[in-house]
């Protein structure tokens, strides 16, 4: 069984380049040469100085004690909220940037949900001096003011977009909307592991070094570096990608993503898109995707705007289907209390995207020797409002 | 033979084509506006098949696309709706949408139902000509059903042979960089591509698209095409009709006459 993407830019049955013709040079022109670029010995050098000295990494694989006594493990968190930008998105954006100056490419546009990958996205347009358009649903901007702040703050510009639900998939479709009218000027650094091949591969990636300090990190504190669950909560996911991608062919160690359950999983106000979706097309991709039976996208639903979309990157339905990984979900409530308990047991507030993940521990059945790794994708100063509810 | 190639066999320039969302502004408009647009002496009809999310669209596509899906419209209950236009109308027509609706519905049963209920033609703008050629090819042909494939100024000369080769019935020329309802007038970019095309000389007629919207922008595209499809501004008139088949009329008398010389 192979995890890695084919050479026609599918995982199993999934993922693939759907768009219309409009598009196709430019994501013609992304297949053709992500490859080469990004193994350049000069990228890869560029690359890994500013995933050091501009983003921090590498980030901390912290034994967090208290958790780990709470529910009888050796619980180790993967500190991406440390990152520059307060998540994993900045490993994204770094290698998006790099790669759209080798193309030659003058602009930059990006879709964001929580604001997280927007930030990141300002971030670095700010460090190579590049003008940035952020797309934003209009809900999702009222949710999530400090981080839209900090995008404007950085020198972006954020279009409020108010088509379909004004949320993450609204704001996807004007991004590819505004590159069909600028396709030779512009490049769309996607924020998750999702759209047209290669984008998929490439943003999965660029991630994957959360998963190689993994496992030097493991092995330093552990003897080697093999976890037994690696744990990470799923939106797009590019978090899930970048923290499985070097175990995938390791069967041994258990991957398990966490989706949004919403108000309940069959509650109708949920975003576990592997739970509920059916194989379709999303922005590019052939996925699964939550939908009608006459196949109209429907509007997902999470209080955590990260986790508030439809689709999910093809390598997780892939992995779904192949069992590969195990995907749970869990509910807004749960979250939530999770997110409460980890800001208390270890000093660490996550974010609500990332609070599902640790909502999952209690159904893990853990025991003494078990080692778990949880992916702190990033920091929850976003969503104070959120958790103010809790106190 | 397929009613489009009859078409071009009887006439190859100044086609023109009307494009418009199933279901909108009524469920059930889809059919009486066919049958206006054929005694209005449109040449051909492309219906949409709405989509929640359709990308290749600008606004005035976007707001027909939900509220025809609010009507409650369906691609089950197009082919019935198509079914009842070939009870009187003879013209071409043609079924455009995304892909995901129709994989839903199951992509081959669509081309045999979709011919069976008297359409003539498909236009998927997201279904990767590799793709179609390897799974569905095969499928359109025993159904009578051309499949029609976009070309754009972006598009290689070595790609547009590949669609041109594909394409059955005529090719789709998106004349300009942009979704669908953003321009109005015909610009040099436009002219420049559909020069392109002539020179390659294709098997396919070709018919210019997107930014077709006054008689202004559809002569000038049938001066090098072989006629041009209306689509954003035929559906803002729908948006704010009154009186359909008036309208509907007046909308299609205006653009076929020839526009007033600058200066005059
Ligand atoms: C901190 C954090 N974690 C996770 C996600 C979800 O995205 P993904 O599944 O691509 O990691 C987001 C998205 O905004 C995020 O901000």
């Amino acid at each position: 069984m192979t995890y890695k993407i084919s050479e026609g830019g599918f995982y199993g049955e999934y993922g693939g380049a759907y768009i219309p013709e409009m598009l196709w040079r430019n994501i013609e022109e992304l297949r053709t040469r992500y490859m080469d670029i990004i193994q350049d010995e000069s990228f890869q050098r560029r690359f890994y100085s500013l995933l050091k000295d501009f983003a921090g990494r590498p980030t901390p694989l912290y034994f967090a004690s208290r958790l780990s006594a709470q529910y009888g493990a050796r619980i180790y968190l993967k500190r991406e909220d440390l990152c520059h930008t307060g998540a994993h998105k900045i490993n994204n954006t770094i290698g998006q940037i790099l790669l759209a100056q080798k193309l030659g490419k003058t602009r930059i546009i990006a879709e964001t949900g929580a604001g997280q990958h927007g930030v990141a996205t300002a971030t670095v347009c700010a460090l190579m001096g590049m003008p940035c358009t952020v797309y934003m649903g209009k809900t999702d901007v009222e949710r999530q003011q400090p981080n839209v702040a900090r995008m404007k703050l950085l020198g972006a510009e954020v279009i409020p977009v108010t088509s379909g639900n004004a949320t993450l998939k609204d704001a996807t479709n004007e991004a590819l909307r505004h590159w069909i009218a600028h396709p030779l000027d512009t490049h769309y650094i996607i924020g998750s592991v999702v759209g047209p091949h290669p984008f998929p591969d490439m943003v999965a990636r660029f991630q994957s070094v959360i998963s190689a300090e993994i496992r030097q990190q493991l092995t330093e504190k552990e003897g080697n570096p093999y976890p037994d669950y690696v744990v990470a909560c799923v939106g797009g996911g590019s978090n899930a990608a970048g923290a499985f991608y070097h175990f995938l062919d390791d069967e041994h160690v258990q991957l398990i993503g966490v989706e949004a359950a919403g108000k309940g999983l069959q509650s109708g106000h949920a975003a576990a898109t592997l739970a509920l979706g059916k194989p379709g097309v999303l922005h590019g991709c052939k996925t699964l995707v939550m939908q009608t039976a006459d196949g109209q996208i429907t509007e997902p639903y999470s209080v955590s705007a990260g986790l508030d979309y439809p689709g999910v990157g093809p390598l997780h339905a892939h992995l779904f289907a192949t069992g590969r990984a195990k995907f749970m979900s869990a509910t807004d409530e749960e979250a939530l209390r999770a997110g409460l308990e980890v800001s208390r047991t270890e000093g660490i507030i996550p974010a609500l995207e990332t609070a599902h993940a640790f909502a999952i521990l209690p159904k893990l059945n853990l025991s003494k020797d078990d080692v778990v790794v949880i992916n702190l994708s990033g920091r929850g100063d976003k969503d104070l409002q959120a958790y103010n509810q809790l106190i | 033979m397929n009613r489009i190639d009859k078409l071009f066999q009887r006439r190859e320039k100044n086609i023109l084509s009307v494009f418009y969302t199933a279901g909108f502004p009524g469920l059930n408009d889809t059919v009486t506006i066919a049958r206006h647009l054929e005694a209005a002496g449109a040449d051909m009809i492309e219906i949409g098949i709405p989509f929640s999310d359709p990308i290749a669209d600008g606004p005035v596509i976007q707001r027909s696309n939900n509220r025809a899906i609010a009507n409650g419209m369906t691609l089950k209950l197009l082919l019935d709706q198509v079914k009842q236009i070939r009870q009187t109308v003879t013209m071409p027509l043609l079924l455009m949408g995304y892909l995901n609706p129709v994989l839903q519905y199951g992509v081959e049963k669509f081309f045999t139902d979709a011919a069976e209920a008297g359409a003539d033609g498909l236009i998927l703008p997201d279904l990767p000509p590799e793709e179609f050629e390897l799974k569905y090819r095969k499928k359109a042909m025993q159904a009578g059903i051309h499949v029609v494939f976009l070309v754009t100024p972006s598009s290689a000369d070595e790609r547009i042979r590949l669609l041109d080769s594909l394409s059955g019935g005529f090719l789709y020329a998106v004349s300009l960089s942009g979704v669908t309802g953003t321009r109005t007038s015909f610009t040099t970019e436009q002219d420049e591509f559909l020069k392109r095309l002539q020179k390659l000389k294709l098997k396919n007629p070709v018919l210019a698209g997107f930014g077709i919207s006054n008689s202004e922008s559809f002569h000038a595209a049938c001066r090098l095409a072989n006629g041009a499809i209306v689509g954003s501004a035929f559906i803002s008139l729908l948006e704010n009709s009154h009186n359909l088949q008036a309208q509907i009329e007046g909308f299609i008398h205006n653009l076929r006459s020839l526009p007033v010389p600058e200066g005059k």
